[in-house]
C-alpha cells in the first residue's frame, strides 16, 4: 500500500493494525490509554535493592527468550553497559531477544555477534551507525528493525507498541535504593534524559552504576520508586569518549559559509525576535550557525529565551554571554556542558518525552521557532533521508529529526549539495526519514531554496543577499556536477521500517542487492 | 577582458578534483588553476587532463579562470599551454619570469595553441609572476613585452630567499620590490597583485598586509585558503563616504561637461577630469563587493 508520500508499505508491515503515513498532523487528537508496567510490589522492606552482578539482576528480573530489554545512549561512544549485559545475557543463552535501544552504533557492537547468533532477533533504535548498521542493512537481523525518532520511540513505549520488560540503566551515580542520576562520579554523563520513559515504563528496571552514593541521589533523574535492582560494577564508560563525538567546531569555510547563509536566513523571518526559541543538530554547519547568530542579535538587541536539545559548549558559551536565558538539555555532548548542567541554575534536564513525544499534552519541540538540521539526501519535494545512506546502508539517525522539523515554526536543512561524488539534492531520496511538508527551508553552499509552502519566507528572504535558487535548480547543479546517481537496486526483504513520529509507516528500507 | 576586478586570485591544486570542480562558491575573482608547483611530479598528466575537463565542462559562473603553466625550464609547459589553450581557459600565468624573451615564448606558443583548437587568436591573456630579483629589475621590460599581457604578480616566497631576506609582518623586505613592480605595471597599464598570505590562521595580518598593499595601489591579492578571500575583499571594498564622493565626482563632473566648466568643487575640495579615473575604480570596486547598484 502506498502511503502519502508514494512510498510503497509491504502488506506484511502493515499486518497488526500498523498504519501507512498520512501526514505529519494525520495523528491530531488522537485518544490512547497507556501501557503499564507489571509491578513487583515491594511492601515487605528489605533494606537496599543492590545485587552482586548483573548476572544475579538478569536472573531476578526473570529475563525470558523473547522479551524485549532496552538501553539508552547518554554514555555515547563510551558506554560499557551495553556489552557487559549483552555478554552476561549471551553467556546465559537467552535468545530471540527484542533490544529497544535509544541508539546504537560503535559502543554496542557486541550487538553484531548476538544477532548472528539469534540472541538478539529484534531491534528498535533512534539511531543506527556501525557495524550494527552493517549487519541490519545485510538482514543479518531476523525481523525488520525499527527506527524512531527520539520523541517517536517514547510514544512507542507510551503506547504499548513496545512494551520493555527489562531496563537496563547505566547511570554515573546512584543510591543503594536506585535513585540514579547523570551526574558526577566516574563516568559523568550530564543528564538521563532518555532512560526515563524506560524506567517508568518497564516491567523490571536494573541501574547499573559505577559510583554507589550515599541515600538520597537527589535530584534524581531516575526514581528509585520504579527502580527493582541495583548493580555496581568498575566502569560503567570511558569518561573521554562519552564528551566527544560526533561533534567539532568546523574551520571549513564551506561549511561555515553554509551556516552564515542559514543565520542570515534565521534573522530575516518575522520569527527572529526578542525571545525565540532555538535548536541545532550536531554536524559541523549546524554548530557553526550559533556562532553566525551573534551579530544579528547584537543588531536587533534581542535574546534567546532557550535553546534546547543536545547541548554543546558553544550554546553555553551563548548563555554565559547573555543570548540565551535557558538551556533544555536531553544530552549533553562535551565536558563543558556536563559541567554546566551541573552548575548553573539556568541549564535544565528534560526526559525524552518533554523533549519530543508527539503524543503528549505538549512536547518542548512544539515551542520551537526554529531548528537547524541535517541531511544525507533531500528530494526536490523536500522529503529528507538522515538514516540510509546513497549506498544503501543503515548509518545515520532520526534522532530529533523528525520530532523538531514537525514541531518548530522553521525547520532549515544545511547541508552541502554534493558530498564526495553524490548529489545530495535528488529527484528522489533512497529512503524518507522526514517528510517535505517538515521543513521550510534547504541551505546548501550553491543557494537556498525555500518550500513553496512557505511563500512568506521566501518573501523575507528575498530582502537578504543569500543567493536564492528553487530546488530543482540545485538539483540540476547537482546532477550537472557530478551527473545523475543510477539507482540502487534492492532486494524485497524489507530490512528496516522507519516508523514516523506518531506511529505511521513512512517509509521500509530493503536489503541493497550489492551486499548480497 | 583585461579591465575588469581582480582582487583575490586563488590557487587551486589541479590534482585535486574536489577543490576545482566547484572554487567559484567561494566567489574569488579569479581562480588560478595550478599544474606547476601544488602537483606532484609524478601526477603532472592527470592534474593537466583534470584541467582541461574542469575548463571545458564546468560552468565557473563568471569567474575568471587562469592556468599556472609549469616552468619555462621543465619539458611540461608546452603540453601545459596547448591543454589550457584547448580547454578555453581566460589567461595563462607564467612562473618565474625574468625577461621578455619568456613572455615572448609563451605568447607564440598561445597563438599556435589558438589556432590549432580554434580559439579566437589573442583572446587569451598572459600574466607574469615575478620571483627574483633579476625579474623585478626587468619589471618594465616584461610588463610591455606583449599585448597580451594582463598583469603581474609578485611572489614573495622565491623573491625573499634569493634576496637573503626575512618575511616580516611589515613587509620592509618587500617594499621596494613591490614598488617597482607597481610602477612599471602602470606605467606599461596593466594590473598588479601581491603575493600570497600563507600563513593561514593570522587573519589579523592578512587583513593588514591587504590594507597596505591596496593603499599602495595594487589591485589585488594571490590567495591559497578560500576563507581569505572575504577578508581580503572586505578591504578593497569603498567606505560609505568613499562611495558618496565617488558618486558626487562623477555626477558633478557629468553635468560640468555639458556646461564647459572644467574645475568644480565637490563636497567641499577642488576636482578635475583627473579624478573621474579614481572615482570609476571606487565604484567598480563597490559594484563587486555588491554595495553599489547604480549606472555611473
Amino acid at each position: 500500500m502506498k502511503n502519502a508520500l508514494g512510498r510503497e508499505i509491504p502488506d506484511e508491515i502493515l499486518a497488526g493494525g500498523k498504519e501507512v503515513f498520512q501526514g505529519q498532523h494525520h495523528r491530531d487528537g488522537y485518544q490512547y490509554t497507556k501501557d503499564a508496567p507489571r509491578i513487583r510490589a515491594n511492601v515487605k522492606p528489605k533494606g537496599d535493592k543492590v545485587l552482586p552482578s548483573i548476572r544475579d539482576a538478569i536472573i531476578a528480573s526473570g529475563l525470558k527468550d523473547g522479551m524485549t530489554i532496552s538501553f539508552h545512549h547518554h554514555f555515547r561512544d563510551g558506554d560499557f553497559v551495553c556489552n557487559m549485559v549483552m555478554d552476561e545475557i549471551h553467556r546465559m543463552g537467552i535468545k530471540d531477544l527484542n533490544v529497544c535501544a535509544s541508539s546504537v552504533g560503535k559502543a554496542q557492537n557486541s550487538l553484531v555477534s548476538c544477532i548472528e547468533d539469534g540472541t538478539v532477533t529484534g531491534l528498535s533504535t533512534s539511531v543506527i551507525r556501525d557495524e550494527i548498521g552493517e549487519a541490519v542493512s545485510k538482514g543479518r537481523l531476523k525481523n525488520p528493525a525499527y527506527i524512531r525518532s527520539h520523541g517517536g520511540r517514547v510514544r512507542a513505549i507510551e503506547t504499548g507498541d513496545v512494551h520493555i520488560n527489562v531496563a537496563f540503566i547505566g547511570a554515573s551515580t546512584s543510591d543503594a535504593y536506585g535513585n540514579a542520576s547523570g551526574k558526577g562520579g566516574k563516568s559523568d554523563c550530564g543528564v538521563l534524559s532518555y532512560a526515563t520513559p524506560d524506567s517508568e515504563y518497564a516491567d523490571y528496571v536494573v541501574i547499573i552504576t559505577d559510583t554507589l552514593v550515599r541515600t538520597p541521589n537527589f535530584p534524581a533523574s531516575i526514581l528509585g520508586t520504579n527502580v527493582d535492582a541495583v548493580v555496581v560494577v568498575d566502569k560503567v564508560g570511558e569518561q573521554s569518549k562519552i564528551a566527544t563525538g560526533i561533534l567539532r567546531l568546523t574551520q571549513d569555510t564551506r561549511e561555515l559559509m553554509i551556516a552564515e547563509y542559514a543565520a542570515k536566513c534565521m534573522a530575516a523571518t518575522e520569527y527572529f525576535k526578542d525571545g525565540f526559541t532555538f535548536q541545532t543538530g550536531g554536524g559541523g554547519t549546524s554548530l557553526a550557525v550559533t556562532r553566525f547568530l551573534r551579530p544579528f542579535m547584537d543588531a536587533k538587541g534581542i535574546k534567546m529565551d532557550w535553546a534546547m536539545g543536545g547541548i554543546t559548549a558553544p550554546m553555553v558559551e551563548l548563555m554565559h554571554e547573555g543570548y540565551i536565558r535557558k538551556l533544555i538539555n536531553d544530552q549533553a555532548f562535551d565536558v563543558t556542558t556536563v559541567k554546566s548542567v551541573h552548575t548553573d541554575p539556568n541549564h535544565f534536564e528534560i526526559t525524552a518525552g518533554q523533549y519530543a513525544n508527539p503524543f503528549n499534552k505538549g512536547a518542548f519541540v512544539n515551542q520551537l521557532d526554529f531548528v537547524i538540521l541535517g541531511a544525507l539526501e533531500i528530494d526536490v519535494d523536500f522529503n529528507v533521508n538522515v538514516v540510509q545512506g546513497s549506498d544503501g546502508l543503515l548509518q545515520g539517525a532520526p534522532g530529533g529529526h523528525v520530532d523538531t522539523s514537525a514541531g518548530s515554526k522553521c525547520a532549515i536543512i544545511v547541508t552541502p549539495l554534493i558530498r564526495s561524488r553524490i548529489p545530495i539534492v535528488r529527484d528522489r531520496v533512497t529512503s524518507v526519514t522526514t517528510p517535505g511538508e517538515s521543513i521550510d527551508i534547504l541551505v546548501t553552499d550553491y543557494g537556498v531554496a525555500v518550500n513553496p509552502k512557505r511563500p512568506d519566507l521566501l518573501e523575507a528572504l528575498k530582502k537578504t543577499d543569500v543567493p536564492l535558487c528553487t530546488i530543482e535548480e540545485l538539483r540540476d547543479t547537482a546532477y550537472k556536477i557530478v551527473g545523475k546517481p543510477k539507482e540502487l537496486e534492492f532486494d524485497d526483504k524489507v530490512v528496516a521500517v522507519i516508523e514516523y513520529r506518531d506511529g505511521t509507516i513512512i517509509d521500509v528500507c530493503r536489503k541493497p542487492k550489492h551486499l548480497n | 577582458m583585461k579591465n575588469r576586478v581582480r582582487r583575490t586570485m586563488i590557487f587551486l591544486n589541479c590534482q585535486r578534483a574536489a577543490l576545482i570542480k566547484d572554487a567559484y562558491i567561494y566567489k574569488p575573482d579569479c581562480v588560478i588553476l595550478d599544474l606547476e608547483d601544488a602537483v606532484a611530479h609524478s601526477e603532472k598528466d592527470s592534474a593537466r587532463v583534470s584541467l582541461y575537463n574542469t575548463l571545458k565542462y564546468h560552468d565557473y559562473r563568471g569567474v575568471e579562470r587562469w592556468v599556472r603553466i609549469n616552468g619555462l625550464d621543465t619539458n611540461l609547459y608546452k603540453e601545459d599551454i596547448r591543454a589550457a589553450v584547448a580547454g578555453g581557459c581566460d589567461g595563462i600565468r607564467i612562473p618565474k619570469t625574468e625577461k621578455k624573451a619568456d613572455v615572448t615564448l609563451v605568447a607564440d606558443l598561445v597563438s599556435a595553441a589558438e589556432k590549432e583548437f580554434g580559439r579566437e587568436e589573442g583572446s587569451t591573456m598572459l600574466m607574469a609572476a615575478l620571483e627574483s630579483p633579476l625579474a623585478v629589475i626587468n619589471a618594465y621590460e616584461i610588463a610591455t613585452s606583449s599585448p597580451r599581457m594582463m598583469g603581474m604578480a609578485l611572489s614573495a616566497g622565491d623573491f625573499c630567499s634569493s634576496m637573503h631576506a626575512v618575511r616580516t609582518p611589515e613587509g620592509t623586505e618587500m617594499f621596494t620590490a613591490r614598488q617597482q613592480m607597481l610602477i612599471a605595471c602602470r606605467a606599461a597599464g596593466i594590473m598588479c597583485f601581491d603575493t600570497v598570505f600563507t600563513d593561514l590562521d593570522d587573519t589579523e595580518s592578512l587583513i593588514k598586509e591587504t590594507e597596505l598593499i591596496m593603499k599602495m595601489g595594487f589591485d589585488g591579492k594571490s590567495v591559497i585558503s578560500p576563507k581569505q578571500i572575504a577578508l581580503i575583499h572586505k578591504v578593497f571594498t569603498p567606505t560609505e563616504k568613499e562611495l558618496n564622493h565617488a558618486i558626487h565626482v562623477l555626477e558633478a563632473v557629468k553635468e560640468s561637461a555639458a556646461s564647459g566648466v572644467g574645475v568644480l568643487v565637490v563636497d567641499g575640495k577642488m576636482v578635475d577630469v583627473a579624478w573621474v579615473e579614481g572615482a570609476k575604480r571606487v565604484l567598480k570596486l563597490a559594484r563587486a563587493a555588491g554595495i553599489y547598484k547604480g549606472d555611473l
